[in-house]
């Protein structure tokens, strides 16, 4: 992959803001040709740089009723692999929303969204805690969302200005 | 009760209405445009406003959390009158750095109430009764009354749209008589976007040193400039000793609420000004002060963030009114557009209140801002990208249902 330039930065903010910006208006307000800014998102895109325009949704608002768990999970790396091949089979579970590899106490951090709390325990029971390589888990259940990706969830005020002044 | 108290009491007096009372001259300023435009706005709901004169951007965290240490800490006495000397030291430096201008921070720098507090104390150690202070206009509301207020005689000078609102020294020298003291400048400019290069001030700073004038030089915008760097007044040469500088943290560092400003300049007026300033304001409010050293130490470059994204938002809306068939010259600092209405063939607080009424956006009347503003529109473009873009399309649709 080429090394990322100055002006891509300034397209991907833009398109990390609002992801449903238009072209012509990124070239607006970058003060560049529009075919400029076509070929940057579609290189950005071609490199997996851009991975995928997703909407934000506040499930809650839709009385939805599934239940989200942070899972902390200590594994054993494998020798020349790392943790790399065992994050590879805990990743492909559609069950799995989002893995990191984390520094500290334990290892991978694993979401996991489920319809019931029965179904995130009987996963992590059944096919989380029985790959070899999983030494422990602590899973702990998602109460509320206040904030994701950077979105506030809540309903707030915020613009205090007035709404003419000199 | 003596014989001679109760004489006194007894001699009739014609009661004064409470309006009698009242110093002429403060009764008989006008409210400002814009006061009766918010009035008329606040009635509305659903209202998109370009009326802003103020950045959309939360005073930095780190800013704010300054502020919030030192009130923990107990830091709630008064400061020196001219504020505190580390935050004088820092204000040095800054305007050295970023357009090298040196003051002495013993005594040529004032920490003020905002920029405004600057400006009032700078006109009233300069005014005597009569004095004509020269200003070039469109521009700020408040120049006008503060010099009235202060005894003088307030003396616009049109620019225009044609000139980019640059004050040139023709119209300048025009305007000058044997009564002229004061030159009032505020370039990068609200509400125009005008600013002033170094060519552009060579020929002011001729007409400034012939005519033996003095300069306030309201730079509050100075850190907003989109493609060439601000040009301080002061840095034009033989002008520092005639030039009082004055700016603060409101428009760079998003710190409109926290009134705090400052004026530099010769140690003969600053001192001047800090006797007026320790007798009716004693010092700015020391929790500002902190929060604007803060700014001033680590806030440089969250500041380059937001002028880098007022200069998108810009851009936006130059090109949305040019799309729209409006007259937009290019703004060049601070942020604000200033289209001209003149084609819809209505004035511009017509435009102004028939835009409110039909399109609900509100955008500020031009003629508000003296000479020069009529047939204009004040549109501040700090607001979010979806709100100016939906703004421009109900300015488009409601410009082409008047042809």
């Amino acid at each position: 992959m080429l090394g990322i330039s100055e002006f891509q930065l300034k397209v991907l903010e833009l398109l990390h803001e609002d992801a449903r910006i238009k072209p012509e208006l990124i070239a607006t307000m970058l003060d560049v040709a529009v075919e400029e800014v076509r070929e940057a998102i579609a290189a950005l895109e071609q490199d997996h740089v851009i991975v995928k325009y997703a909407t934000i949704v506040n499930w809650s608002k839709m009385n939805d009723e599934k239940v989200t768990a942070l899972i902390e999970v200590q594994i054993t790396p494998e020798r020349g692999r790392g943790f790399d091949r065992i994050a590879e089979t805990i990743y492909l579970y559609p069950e799995v929303k989002s893995l990191y590899l984390m520094s500290g106490a334990y290892d991978l951090q694993v979401e996991i969204e489920g319809n019931s709390l029965k179904e995130v325990a009987s996963f992590v029971s059944n096919k989380l805690s029985t790959i070899e390589a999983v030494l422990s888990t602590k899973t702990y259940f998602i109460l509320k969302k206040y904030k994701q990706d950077g979105i506030i969830f809540e309903e707030h005020e915020s613009d205090h200005r007035m709404m003419v002044s000199p | 009760m003596t014989n001679e108290a109760s004489q006194v009491s007894s001699v009739p007096v014609q009661a004064r209405s409470i309006k009698d009372f009242l110093n002429p001259s403060v009764r008989d300023i006008k409210p400002s445009g814009i006061r009766r435009f918010f009035d008329l706005v606040s009635t509305r709901k659903d209202v998109i406003t370009l009326g802003v004169g103020e950045p959309d951007f939360v005073t930095p965290w780190h800013v704010r959390e300054a502020a919030v240490m030192s009130l923990e800490r107990g830091k709630t006495q008064y400061t020196s009158n001219a504020g505190m000397p580390e935050l004088r030291d820092a204000i040095g430096a800054y305007l050295d750095n970023s357009f090298q201008v040196e003051y002495n921070p013993a005594d040529e720098i004032l920490v003020t109430v905002g920029g405004s507090e600057a400006i009032d104390l700078a006109l009233r150690a300069l005014i005597s009764p009569g004095d004509e202070i020269l200003i070039p206009e469109p521009c700020y509301i408040s120049y006008s009354p503060i010099t009235v207020l202060s005894g003088g005689v307030s003396v616009g000078i049109e620019t225009f749209a044609k000139d980019q609102f640059k004050l040139t020294a023709e119209s300048l020298k025009k305007s000058i008589t044997p009564k002229s003291k004061v030159l009032i400048l505020c370039y990068p400019s609200n509400p125009t976007g005008g600013i002033m290069t170094y060519e552009d001030w060579l020929p002011i700073a001729k007409v400034v040193e012939e005519n033996d004038l003095i300069v306030i030089s309201d730079e509050i915008y100075a850190e907003l400039t989109y493609g060439s760097k601000h040009v301080s007044f002061a840095a034009i040469p033989g002008m520092k000793d005639r030039t009082i500088l004055v700016s603060g943290f409101a428009k760079a560092f998003a710190m409109t609420g926290w009134r705090i400003g400052y004026a530099c300049g010769h140690p003969e007026i600053i001192s001047a000004m800090l006797k007026i300033h320790q007798y009716t304001v004693m010092c700015a409010p020391v929790m500002s002060q902190y929060a604007a050293l803060e700014a001033l130490t680590n806030g440089l470059e969250e500041k380059d963030k937001m002028i880098e994204s007022y200069n998108q938002r810009r851009r936006l809306v130059v090109q949305g009114f040019r799309e729209i068939g409006l007259q937009c010259h290019e703004p060049q600092g601070a942020f604000y557009a200033f289209p001209s209405i003149a084609s819809t063939g209505l004035t511009s607080e017509q435009f102004a209140q028939r835009l409110l009424e039909e399109a609900n956006v509100a955008a500020v009347p031009g003629d508000v801002f003296g000479l020069g503003g009529e047939g204009h529109l004040r549109c501040s473009y700090a607001t979010s990208v979806a709100s100016l873009t939906e703004a421009i399309e109900r300015i488009g649709n409601f410009v082409h249902k008047l042809k």
